[in-house]
């Protein structure tokens, strides 16, 4: 009988019992900083709860043993940084296309190309989205804290297996990095693989419900003799490339099936917004100066709120839209040019000022800095 | 239909994208009569890349991944790791396999799992229309080397030795009891198998690398430039040089099997 842990690790650490405790199997890797303690830690863990762990050779490789193991029965993972993140993109969008649930961590560093190898950074949060060529949706979670890198990724699992889709963790060095408080629970929700209810002869892999969901997820070696394709395929996994109909009706499809969910999908964190002028919204590790710099200004009399995004991907609109609706200042503070802060001008109406507080380099904002920013 | 054909092929997936005369449905034929022989359609996963090797694996009525130009090695490792009691075969070419597949046909081989790889070589990139690729031989004119290839081959049985492939062996689509034969032991071998195929495409390399559109010519030619191994010891280097050796090229059981050795880790840690 499994009791409560209350330990402290460093984010990645807490990434990969996130992992486990999800019942992922498989994990093939490169080492990469500043990810390569969780394919260390995956190397030492996984055998010991007859999981397989592969160094490969190369990330592309990486990427695609983590879909062949996943169609082979497991839950499966990578771990990764930038290049490698990189690297894995057309991957990632084979995985869309064949629906192969998996997960990809991508702990952030300074880019682009090699980069800022040891500092932190928030450059990948439109790559996680649009890095694979094509039009396609996925899911990416950001976690903030290394409880959130636990819980982030057993809830990325989850995702996966129910939306049959790769899922991101937009992790940071930062997060990555820092070593704090796990309270790993006694129990821990896990989804998981359920198998297509129909009988393998009717079966067909790519007919999905009216809210665009497939029937389950089925094993080779079932007697479904799937057919699974990166080509645009028909129901039963035939091509349909040469034909626009069938070709637009799956994109459609895979496309729907995330962003007619995103209400479900919510995934944000609010503070002080009942009577708030001035909203500071951020993510990841940013989110912590963040909220520290909210509560400055709330003892200084200042009328701020705070919103932390757990979910980047699909971009939580509705709930954003309402939830800044009485603002008439928002500052997105990140470790990137300003990315997430275009976003918000989407959901702005004219009476509302949004203010970028980028920060480059590598030097995570201050709660000063933002507070300075608010006080602006 | 062909009874082998009733019993083995995804006839959803009918008609063959193969162009008439192309040696890789000689190269199926010979693979799906292994795989009767052996009697383990139940237990057989088959991966392809991208590519017209790569299409095979779509019309055989078994579970197929039909992957990422060059990764197929890279997913079927995957697969095999996560089910290693299942067969899995790897059809692919060359294009797909020592072009931008290299890296994962390398690693492949040098870990020695258990996947049996038919590469469906016929030194050019059939699927896009005609270009060069890393086994066409120097000089020939293709669409990407129309002034003539001044680029070496590379022979992927070779590379597949030197890397720690444990079964390799090649033949051509002109000896398709051969490819049959090298099929069942590469699939019975315990490690990491390559049939190496030469298939002739008369619609790209027949007609720009060998002046001929007929595959009864590229047959004739690939049964002229076969040699035995036994044949070919006798042959001065500069004659060997330009023939085909055919057959069992290396065979050994001295090496690890990755899945193995992961099970026996599994099995020490356990408890």
């Amino acid at each position: 009988m499994k009791t409560e842990e209350v330990i402290i690790v460093q984010g990645n650490e807490a990434c990969v019992r996130g992992t486990l405790a999800a019942g992922c199997r498989f994990f093939a890797g490169y080492p990469i900083t500043p990810a390569s303690e969780i394919a260390e830690l995956m190397s030492l863990r996984l055998p010991k709860v007859q999981g397989t762990f592969m160094q490969m050779e190369d990330e592309i490789a990486s990427i695609s043993a983590i879909i062949g193991a996943t169609w082979g029965g497991l839950k499966s993972c990578t771990a990764t940084s930038g290049p490698g993140f990189s690297l894995m993109q057309e991957g990632i969008g084979y995985a869309v296309v064949t629906e192969t649930p998996c997960v990809i961590i991508n702990v952030m560093r300074g880019g682009p190309s090699t980069g800022q190898p040891t500092l932190s950074a928030q450059q990948d949060v439109m790559q996680a989205k649009h890095g694979s060529h094509g039009d396609y949706e996925i899911i990416a979670l950001c976690p903030s804290s290394v409880q959130e890198c636990f819980e982030l990724t057993v809830k990325a699992f989850n995702l996966a297996e129910k939306f049959r889709v790769p899922v991101t963790i937009l992790s940071d060095e930062i997060v990555g990095h820092t070593r704090e408080k796990l309270i790993v629970p006694a129990e821990v929700d896990v989804r998981e693989r359920q198998h297509p209810k129909g009988p393998p002869d009717q079966y067909l892999p790519y007919a999905a419900d009216s809210s665009g969901l497939l029937d389950g997820m089925p094993t080779f070696g079932q007697g479904y003799n799937l057919l699974i394709d990166g080509q645009l395929h028909y129901e039963d996994g035939n091509r349909a490339g040469h034909d626009p109909i069938a070709s637009g009706k799956l994109m459609k499809r895979l496309c729907r099936k995330i962003t007619r969910h995103a209400e479900e999908l919510v995934d944000v964190d609010c503070a002080y917004l009942d009577d708030a002028e001035t909203v500071v919204l951020a993510y990841g590790s940013v989110a912590r100066s963040a909220l520290s710099a909210t509560k400055m200004a709330r003892a200084a009399g200042l009328k701020v709120g705070f919103i932390k995004l757990k979910i980047i991907w699909p971009f939580p609109d509705e709930f954003i839209k309402d939830a800044i609706k009485n603002a008439h200042t928002i500052i997105v503070p990140e470790m990137n040019i300003g990315r997430i802060v275009h976003e918000m001008e989407r959901l702005t109406h004219d009476g509302q000022q949004i203010r970028s507080a980028s920060k480059l380099g590598g030097n995570i904002h201050t709660p000063q800095e933002i507070l300075a920013e608010i006080k602006n | 239909m062909h009874p082998i054909a009733e019993k083995y092929l995804r006839k959803s997936a009918l008609p063959m994208i193969f162009c008439p005369g192309c040696g890789h449905g000689t190269v199926l034929n010979a693979f799906l009569r292994a795989v009767d022989d052996l009697g383990i359609i139940d237990d057989l996963s088959l991966v392809g890349g991208i590519g017209c090797s790569s299409w095979a694996p779509v019309f055989v009525n078994t579970d197929v991944l039909h992957t990422l130009h060059g990764r197929a090695l890279a997913v079927a490792t995957g697969l095999k790791l996560a089910q290693p009691r299942r067969h899995v075969v790897v059809f692919t070419g060359d294009g797909d396999c020592i072009g931008i597949g290299g890296n994962h046909f390398m690693h492949a081989a040098r870990r020695n799992i258990d996947l049996t790889v038919i590469l469906l070589d016929n030194n050019i990139y059939g699927m896009t229309g005609g270009q060069v690729s890393p086994s066409t031989p120097m000089q020939a004119t293709t669409q990407t080397s129309p002034h003539g290839n001044p680029d070496p081959p590379m022979d992927a049985s070779t590379v597949a030795i030197a890397c720690g492939a444990t079964y390799v062996a090649r033949w051509t689509s002109a000896h398709p009891l051969g490819i049959k034969k090298a099929v069942k032991q590469a699939i019975t071998h315990k490690g990491f198998s390559l049939v190496h195929t030469l298939s002739q495409c008369p619609t790209q390399a027949g007609r720009y690398i060998h002046g001929t559109p007929r595959a009864d010519d590229l047959l004739e030619y690939y049964k002229a430039k076969a040699v035995t191994r036994k044949k070919a010891r006798k042959l001065a280097e500069d004659e060997l040089s330009e023939r085909i050796v055919i057959g069992t090229l290396h065979q050994s059981d001295q090496r690890p099997e990755l899945c193995e050795s992961i099970a026996a880790m599994h099995t020490s840690l356990k408890g």
